[in-house]
């Protein structure tokens, strides 16, 4: 018998593990923005692992757009941060699982989120810090197209290009469902305020590692997902 | 004398030089007093423009990655404007850093309701676990700001231009007993101390002072107090502490003046001092409110 902590799982276990937070097969995964990203991240670019959650030169992985963070469970689960256990029980009294995540209650989270546009100006925060102690961490913070509606984002992107932060990766999972939103003006927005811009298929797991692999400057991939529906 | 804003810059650039974990983030406000630092520490110090949302979360942030920071600019912009980034990027979180407001409520008497924030400590302290910090002499900013930082908690360090004419030693959470009388118990909040002393001049009460006001010194108001009488002189908004008082004579039958900045707007400019008169916080204004709360009349029954 395979303890739980032999267990190796792959992208094909998430649907499984998030139905057992969703109760429903497959439809709720294949529908979830943030899946395939978080699956890239946390499988082949970051820096963190169960092992290395406390170490300061860790890469930092902030989930801003802290909704419907099934998909974030799942792929800490399947990464060991959390038990499998946990996810059957999510958003109950007793569950460390919340609608949105709070990183004094579970592993591997590096930040509580849930009001947009918190995640951003955080991740500022850090990457100037992990610098300033000459760490070789990098901050990947993911927002979603909607959540770059608050300001505070565009005082960060502004500030972030200005000083030109080479340690930050902004993903922005786009599937349009800002009400305002307008074809390809997500990336406008970061051009002009002299960040490196990638604009990738999010489903496409070749490209996502292909935008997220390198990083020498103020760095967004801008995830483009099927509309909301 | 020294003031208090140049004595917090001065004091910031010296704990930057001491401690590498040390940073500064402010936001375009006092960077007429950072030049030197941000030379020496240019990695450390950072002035994010007029952003003050991004600011308090580029302080949180900073304090993620395992940073000591201090966050600076206007009271109001400070707290008011970025609260909800207090509220989630320091305390809900739950990460360390010291918050220094300036201007308080009447440096700004000349700019008008914008730039004057009498609702900061009284906003802070909806919060859990914040050392609110009110030093009144530019020699207690250098204390304050030193213990504060040295710390790893959350810290509020108000820095207003008003001050007293002598310093006390200010501990966290601890009030500082300037005088011992048999009627009611005076509690001077920072640069409220001299106007109250002269107020009292000739009255027999206790005067205490705090030069950090939470945690709110239960013991040494309940230890100290003789006639179950309190009057509280705040220079922000009136009543801010009057919960703690009632909390700490719970079970004893008492009376409680409220001073301080009430929240009407006044629509005026001036000095200060017109200011403070204008509230009822000069020493006459003080006296007259002490007189009518009949302290003297309770002691001589």
């Amino acid at each position: 018998m395979t303890s739980l902590q032999e267990m190796t799982y792959t992208y094909d276990d998430l649907p499984r593990l998030m139905s057992l937070m969703t109760g429903d097969e497959k439809h709720t995964a294949a529908a979830t923005s943030t899946l395939d990203v978080l699956w890239v991240l946390y499988d082949e670019i970051l820096n963190a692992s169960p092992d290395t959650m406390h170490d300061p030169g860790r890469d930092r992985f902030y989930l801003s757009k802290g909704h419907g963070p099934m998909a974030y469970y799942a792929v800490l689960a399947a990464k060991g941060f959390i038990p499998v256990a946990w996810l059957t029980d999510w958003a109950a009294f007793d569950s460390p699982l919340g609608q949105h995540p709070d990183r004094n209650l579970v592993p591997g989270v590096e930040i509580s989120s849930g009001s947009l546009g918190h995640g951003l100006p955080l991740a500022v925060g850090t990457a100037l810090g992990v610098a300033a102690q000459g760490l070789d961490s990098r901050v990947v913070v993911l927002v979603g197209d909607a959540e770059l509606d608050e300001g505070s984002n565009h005082e960060a992107i502004e500030l972030v290009g200005a000083l030109g932060l080479r340690n930050l990766t902004v993903v922005v999972v786009d599937n349009a469902s800002s009400t305002y939103n307008r074809p390809g003006l997500v990336e406008r927005r970061f051009r002009t305020e002299g960040w490196s811009t990638h604009a990738v298929d999010g489903r496409d797991h070749a490209q996502l590692r292909e935008a997220l692999r390198t990083q020498n400057r103020p760095t967004v991939v801008v995830a483009h997902v099927e509309r909301k529906s | 004398m020294k003031d208090p804003r140049t004595t917090f810059a001065r004091t910031a650039a010296r704990l930057l030089d001491e401690d590498p974990s040390v940073a500064l983030v402010y936001a375009e406000i006092s960077g007429q007093y950072f030049g030197d630092a941000e030379r020496r520490h240019p990695e450390r110090v950072v002035n994010v423009g007029i952003r003050e949302q991004l600011l308090v979360n580029v302080g949180a942030g900073l304090s993620l990655a395992g940073m000591r920071p201090i966050v600076h600019t206007f009271a109001s912009f400070l707290v008011e404007r970025a609260f909800e980034q207090i509220k989630l990027g320091f305390s809900h979180q739950d990460v360390g850093g010291v918050l220094v407001g300036s201007g308080g409520s009447f440096d700004a008497s000349q700019s008008g309701r914008t730039h004057q924030a009498p609702g900061d400590v009284a906003l802070v302290d909806t919060l859990p676990d914040w050392t609110i910090w009110t030093p009144g002499h530019a020699d207690e900013v250098e204390q304050v700001l030193r213990a504060a930082v040295q710390g790893n908690g959350r810290d509020y360090v108000r820095v207003v231009a008003q001050q007293n004419h002598e310093a006390y030693p200010v501990r966290r959470g601890r009030f500082h007993l300037v005088r011992r009388g048999s009627g009611a118990t005076v509690v001077a909040v920072g640069a409220m101390l001299d106007p109250v002393l002269e107020a009292v001049r000739g009255r027999d009460v206790t005067v205490l002072y705090a030069g950090s006001v939470r945690p709110f010194d239960k013991t040494a108001l309940r230890s100290l107090l003789t006639v179950p009488d309190v009057v509280l002189v705040e220079p922000y908004l009136a009543g801010t502490s009057a919960r703690l008082v009632d909390e700490t004579l719970i079970d004893v039958p008492h009376r409680l003046l409220s001073l301080g900045v009430p929240r009407t707007e006044l629509r005026r400019y001036g000095s200060p001092a017109d200011h403070l008169a204008a509230n009822g916080l000069d020493a006459a204004g003080i006296a007259a409110a002490i007189d009518r709360f009949g302290a003297e009349a309770v002691r001589a029954a």
